[in-house]
């Protein structure tokens, strides 16, 4: 604990750390995994990085619902309520 | 230390003279200019981790060591080993993680001292304020029985990607038609669970449709194993003449392996094989060990939102040496893991209090070229453990139409081509 709060201490003295522009929200990182970031135009599974808001939501709740047919996006939308979908598509839109 | 730019400090770490120089003047973590973080382990996990933390905060100095100058990819190495693909599509270098910023030194990590908060390589020593270690797996030589270091020469493992695949792939295509092919799968828990059918999948794809007269038989020490019921219904409609699952309850456990006869025993008797291929018991990649991050069952216990060592503070571990719960050992967990762990890492540095992270694990098998199938989850911390969240994951429909499994195989490549751009593209 006492090491932990000299580094603390050292990196605001010494590296004050900008502060992270808007942290991630909780899942948000993970969907990169197979939305690249720099996915190219013509991917299979389509970049997410830039996209509106509205419309990564809306597919969101499609694919929550059965609405809108997956073969893996209603499992994984499943594990997100509205409020944490909501903060990842304004993340994902946020992102270039 | 003439250290004046991260460009600069980059180039004096890469020679070996100036690393041992550096290591005579440990600094202590005030005096630095920037916290230093060590990532110990070039693959899924510790890459990521170390591109990540650049990413999210250009000022801290990020080191990472890893033993291999290529990385070889196990992902899609189960197509390599059933002739579908180049082991070269495997093979990735470091230079764009360099080129971002992280100091990579191609060396092998052989002690940790978390008093001092250092890491021994090569006779030098490196000090950090926070270390990460993803040294992926080692192998339990010796807990099968006959299975010694030595034996993987006759009786390849192919569970680390590399010489391995090339070895067992080059046994399949020399064996005759008529040969068999026998499998050892291992007890949970092991890198990859959906893995060792996978494989089996794709080597009785390549019997079916080059060696018609030979046979795989998967010996298994479980009755129970991953996307089990889509496996078998497709083992059924493609391979019914050269694959035979058996089971635990069926005396499938191997008990011993001979590497003079290439022979595989079990309780109720003894396999001869013309290619044996034994996936053996694993444990945390031995640097764990060694910075005393492995609790007695061989692997890691670690906080879920910070993924620092339950055991040492300042470490923390990610990948498949980590104990995550209900999250599997997978390229794309340690992946998804690195990324939080990054984000924590960046948060304790300054004090700050890390967030309560929510993970994603999808792992695609590839049963017949065009025909793939996924397990997906969605993970939360729930006391010292990820769980999954209710509701959510699971594995594709067993009743889906051949253009899904068509779509599913797509999408898995497609995966495999952003997980290792991410990684190290
Ligand atoms: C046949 C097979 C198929 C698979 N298919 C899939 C799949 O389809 N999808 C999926 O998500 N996962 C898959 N996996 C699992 C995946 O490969 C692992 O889960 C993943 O590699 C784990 O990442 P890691 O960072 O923990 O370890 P690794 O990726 O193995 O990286 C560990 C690295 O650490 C280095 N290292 C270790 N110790 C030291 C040291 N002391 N000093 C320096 N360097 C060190 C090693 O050289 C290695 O490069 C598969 C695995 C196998 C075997
Ligand atoms: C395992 C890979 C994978 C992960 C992880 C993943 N997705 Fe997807 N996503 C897909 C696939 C594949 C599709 C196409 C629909 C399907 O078959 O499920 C898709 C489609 C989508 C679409 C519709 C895009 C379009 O233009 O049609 C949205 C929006 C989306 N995903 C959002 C997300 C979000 C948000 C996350 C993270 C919480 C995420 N995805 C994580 C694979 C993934």
């Amino acid at each position: 604990m006492k090491a932990m709060s000299a580094i603390a201490l050292g990196a605001l003295v010494l590296s004050p750390v900008a502060a992270i522009a808007a942290d991630p929200p909780p899942g948000a990182t993970s969907c990169s995994g197979c939305h690249g970031s720099n996915a190219a135009a013509d991917s299979p599974i389509p970049k997410l990085h830039g996209r509106d808001a509205g419309e990564t939501l809306a597919a969101m709740v499609a694919f929550r619902s059965g609405e809108r047919p997956a073969t893996v996006m209603d499992r994984i939308a499943k594990g997100f309520s509205d409020d944490e979908t909501r903060l990842i598509a304004d993340w994902l839109a946020a992102q270039k | 230390m003439p250290v004046t730019t991260p460009h600069s400090r980059r180039r004096f770490l890469r020679s070996s003279a100036a690393l041992a120089a550096a290591a005579a003047f440990p600094l202590p973590a005030l005096a630095q200019k920037a916290p230093r973080v060590l990532v110990i382990g070039g693959g899924f996990g510790g890459a990521s981790v170390a591109r990540e933390l650049r990413n999210l905060d250009p000022k801290i100095h990020v080191t990472l060591i890893e033993s291999n100058a290529t990385f070889t990819a196990c992902p899609f190495s189960n197509a390599v080993i059933g002739g579908l693909r180049d082991l070269k599509a495997q093979q990735f270098g470091y230079d764009k993680i360099r080129a971002g910023g992280v100091n990579v030194v191609n060396d092998t990590a052989t002690a940790v001292n978390p008093a001092s908060r250092t890491v021994r390589l090569g006779g030098i020593t490196l000090p950090y304020d926070r270390l990460v270690l993803s040294p992926g797996i080692d192998i339990r030589w010796g807990a099968l029985p006959g299975y010694e270091q030595a034996a993987a020469a006759k009786m390849p493992h192919a569970w680390r990607a590399g010489d391995q695949t090339t070895l067992l792939r080059n046994q399949l295509v020399a064996m005759e038609d008529g040969g068999v092919v026998v499998m050892s799968v291992p007890a949970n828990p092991f890198r990859c669970p959906p893995g060792p059918y996978e494989r089996a999948s794709l080597i009785a794809h390549y019997l079916k449709t080059s060696k018609p007269k030979s046979k795989l038989i998967v010996l298994d020490a479980k009755d129970q194993f991953s996307k089990q019921r889509l496996f078998q219904s497709a083992w059924k409609e493609l391979y019914p003449d050269h694959l035979e699952w058996v089971s635990l309850s069926a005396g499938g456990k191997v008990t011993s392996v001979d590497p003079a006869t290439n022979t595989l025993s079990t309780d109720f008797g003894k396999h001869a094989a013309q290619v044996a291929n034994v996936i053996p018991p694993q444990k945390a990649g031995r640097i764990a060990e060694l910075a005393g991050v492995a609790n007695q069952t061989g692997w890691c216990p670690i906080d879920p939102v910070t993924f620092e060592s339950a055991l040492v503070p300042g470490i923390h571990v990610v990948g498949d040496a980590t104990i995550a719960g209900a999250m599997p050992k997978s390229a794309f967990s340690a992946n998804a893991q690195a990324k939080v762990c990054a984000a924590a890492v960046a948060k304790l540095l300054t004090g700050a209090k890390p967030q309560e992270p929510r993970l994603i694990n999808t792992c695609y098998s590839l049963v017949a070229p065009g025909y793939g199938i996924s397990v997906a989850g969605v993970y939360a911390p729930a006391k010292d453990m990820l769980a999954e969240v209710k509701g959510s994951g699971g594995v594709s429909r067993l009743d889906a139409p051949a253009d899904v499994r068509a779509a599913e195989a797509v999408y898995a490549e497609a995966w495999y081509r952003t997980i290792t751009t991410e990684v190290f593209g």
